[in-house]
């Protein structure tokens, strides 16, 4: 936990950039998509097919995405700046802190982060009217557990990374694809035939599912045991294989 | 006799197949200071990071306050104060928040530590660069910030791993009497440098380290006598115009060709002189000098000095 003060600290200094993003990012989609391709939605009967009207059910999508996004970027590029750029690692690990620390230290912090932009996103969801104050409160669990979900394999990722060019490419090749397809923006049952198991198998389509389920009061896909399962089972084994990796590359 | 606070046998380390640390045999006594020297890859920082508990051990048996780094390296690690060979400070912090974390990962208590830190950069002149970054900081004074952040869980054992290297004249003697105030408290120092008067100034034993094997122990007295002699003639000649070894014979008890100069290793320099004057040779200058370390490296690993 020590190791999450060191975090802290580094945060005090770069808090603003982050900030602004924080609040921002939520406000452009909810104005692009919720309100302005949501009225083309609505007119067109997409709000009687979606039981909701459109701003009101692509929200909770966009909540888990937005937790994914911020988990993935903090499991990327502050663990490679600890193994490769500044190397504060292996300094920590001069002192009685170990590498089981570190990895700790690293999720922990994660997870306060990642609160945040939950909170911040649902509170501007609040002000856009698309969800009441009796249920803000139950979409902040779901979609926390949706960015731990990939905070797990992409830190065990990061770990091994030697060249920065990996860096990018999760965002192009795994973030934004499941951004698309992962039933945030359509139901995944409009998705051709084969296309649909794959999102069964992504962390994001049950962190949405999970999420908007809490938000609009609804019945989920599977059993919401099954959602909570596969997230939580992708955050314990990534952690697990990522606190092998650090062990690995840190202790030679 | 007082139990050792490291002792190494057959101490040995791999990194795939090459060997860095081949077998060594070694102790440090409690309150010593105690000199790894040798040349470049010889294995001293190899050997310092096992000691250190950050690396471990291939073969052999290490143990550190009577424990063994693999399993006990946490309790080790607070015990010791570490300045490694390459600065490792944490970039993204200023001066001051490298030292408070850095006392936060051994759990002091942070009162304990805003106080430290206080006497600490002054140790360290660094007080006006307080809330600075690391990065921009000169090379010297990295050094510097690194040395005092050591010092801020009082360790036991202190492990310098060439702690001068970049420093003015004036900051390595302030180390140096820091050193010696803290070997007066009972400090254990272990100590690696490339600077001869550094190790026979400080230390009280060391041994010269060679290709990852421990080729002489003893105490910097001690090895002059072992492999050096009394006085030394160093000899200049024109360039292209140094004689060889033949020209030269009987002399000295040992002759030592360098590339710049001729080093004649003699209990008693005046005869060698006399001597010398008989011989048609084109000198161009002649010191006499007492031996030092730097003769005993020389002769152990090979006569040219790597740095
Ligand atoms: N992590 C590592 N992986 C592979 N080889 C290594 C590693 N660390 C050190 N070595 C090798 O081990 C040998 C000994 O290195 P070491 O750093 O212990 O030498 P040294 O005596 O400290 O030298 P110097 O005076 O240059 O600091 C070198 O040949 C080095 O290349
Ligand atoms: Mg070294």
């Amino acid at each position: 936990m020590l190791v999450v003060e060191r975090h802290a600290r580094v945060y005090r200094r770069t808090w603003r950039g982050s900030v602004i993003s924080t609040f921002a990012n939520p406000i452009l989609y909810l104005l692009a998509m919720g309100l302005g391709l949501g009225s083309l939605v609505d007119q067109g009967g997409g709000s009687v097919q979606l039981d909701h009207d459109y701003l009101t059910w692509l929200a909770p999508g966009l909540l888990a995405a937005a937790t994914m996004m911020t988990a993935t970027g903090e499991s990327l590029y502050p663990v490679m700046a600890g193994m490769k750029w500044n190397k504060y690692y292996s300094d920590a690990l001069s002192t009685p802190v170990s590498t089981h620390d570190l990895v700790v230290g690293h999720f922990g912090w994660l997870t306060l982060r990642v609160l945040f932009t939950a909170v911040v996103f649902s509170g501007v969801m609040v002000t856009f009217g698309s969800i009441g104050f009796s249920r803000v409160l139950l979409v902040i669990p779901p979609s926390v557990l949706a960015g731990l979900a990939f905070a797990g394999p992409v830190t065990a990722y990061a770990a091994r990374l030697e060249k920065e060019t990996g860096l990018s490419a999760v965002f192009r090749f795994v973030i934004t694809p499941l951004f698309l397809f992962s039933g945030i923006f359509f139901p995944i049952e409009q998705l051709p035939d084969w296309m649909e198991p794959i999102a069964y198998a992504t962390p994001l389509w049950h962190g949405v599912e999970l999420t908007r389920a809490s938000a609009l009061g609804i019945e989920t896909a599977l059993h919401p045991a099954v959602h909570i399962a596969v997230m939580v089972a992708f955050l314990a084994v990534g952690a697990a294989i990522a606190n092998r990796l650090f062990h690995k590359r840190l202790v030679v | 006799m007082t139990e050792p606070l490291v002792c190494a046998s057959n101490l040995t380390k791999h990194f795939g197949d090459f060997v860095a640390v081949d077998s060594v045999d070694f102790s440090v006594k409690p309150g010593e200071v105690f000199g790894f020297l040798g040349p470049n890859g010889a294995g001293k920082s190899s050997t310092m990071k096992m000691i250190g508990a950050v690396s471990p051990v291939t073969d052999g048996a290490l143990t550190v306050f009577g424990l063994d780094p693999d399993q006990d390296g946490p309790a080790i690690r607070g015990r010791l104060g570490v300045v490694p060979q390459d600065n490792l400070l944490d970039t993204e912090l200023t001066v001051f928040e490298n030292l408070f974390i850095y006392g936060r990962y051994f759990d002091l208590p942070k009162p304990v530590i805003r106080d430290r830190i206080d006497e600490l950069l002054d140790f360290a002149q660094l007080g006006e660069r307080r809330n600075d970054l690391v990065e921009p900081l000169s090379g010297g004074m990295k050094r510097r910030l690194t040395i005092a952040r050591a010092l801020i869980n009082q360790p036991d054992l202190m492990l310098l791993d060439e702690p001068t290297t970049g420093l003015d004249p004036q900051a390595r003697h302030a180390l140096w009497d820091r050193l010696y105030r803290l070997k007066q408290q009972g400090v254990t120092l272990i100590i690696t440098t490339h600077y001869m008067d550094e190790a026979e100034q400080l230390c009280d034993r060391l041994v010269v380290m060679d290709k990852g094997k421990i080729v002489a122990e003893g105490s910097p007295q001690e090895l002059i006598e072992r492999y050096a002699t009394r006085e030394v003639v160093e000899l200049r000649f024109p360039i292209g115009e140094t004689p060889g070894e033949d020209k030269l014979d009987g002399l000295a008890k040992r002759i030592e060709a360098l590339p710049d100069r001729t080093l004649l290793y003699t209990d008693n320099a005046e005869q060698s002189l006399l001597d010398l004057n008989e011989r048609p040779l084109p000198i161009e200058s002649t010191i006499v000098r007492r031996a030092t370390l730097e003769d005993v490296f020389l002769r152990l690993t090979g006569r040219t000095l790597v740095d």
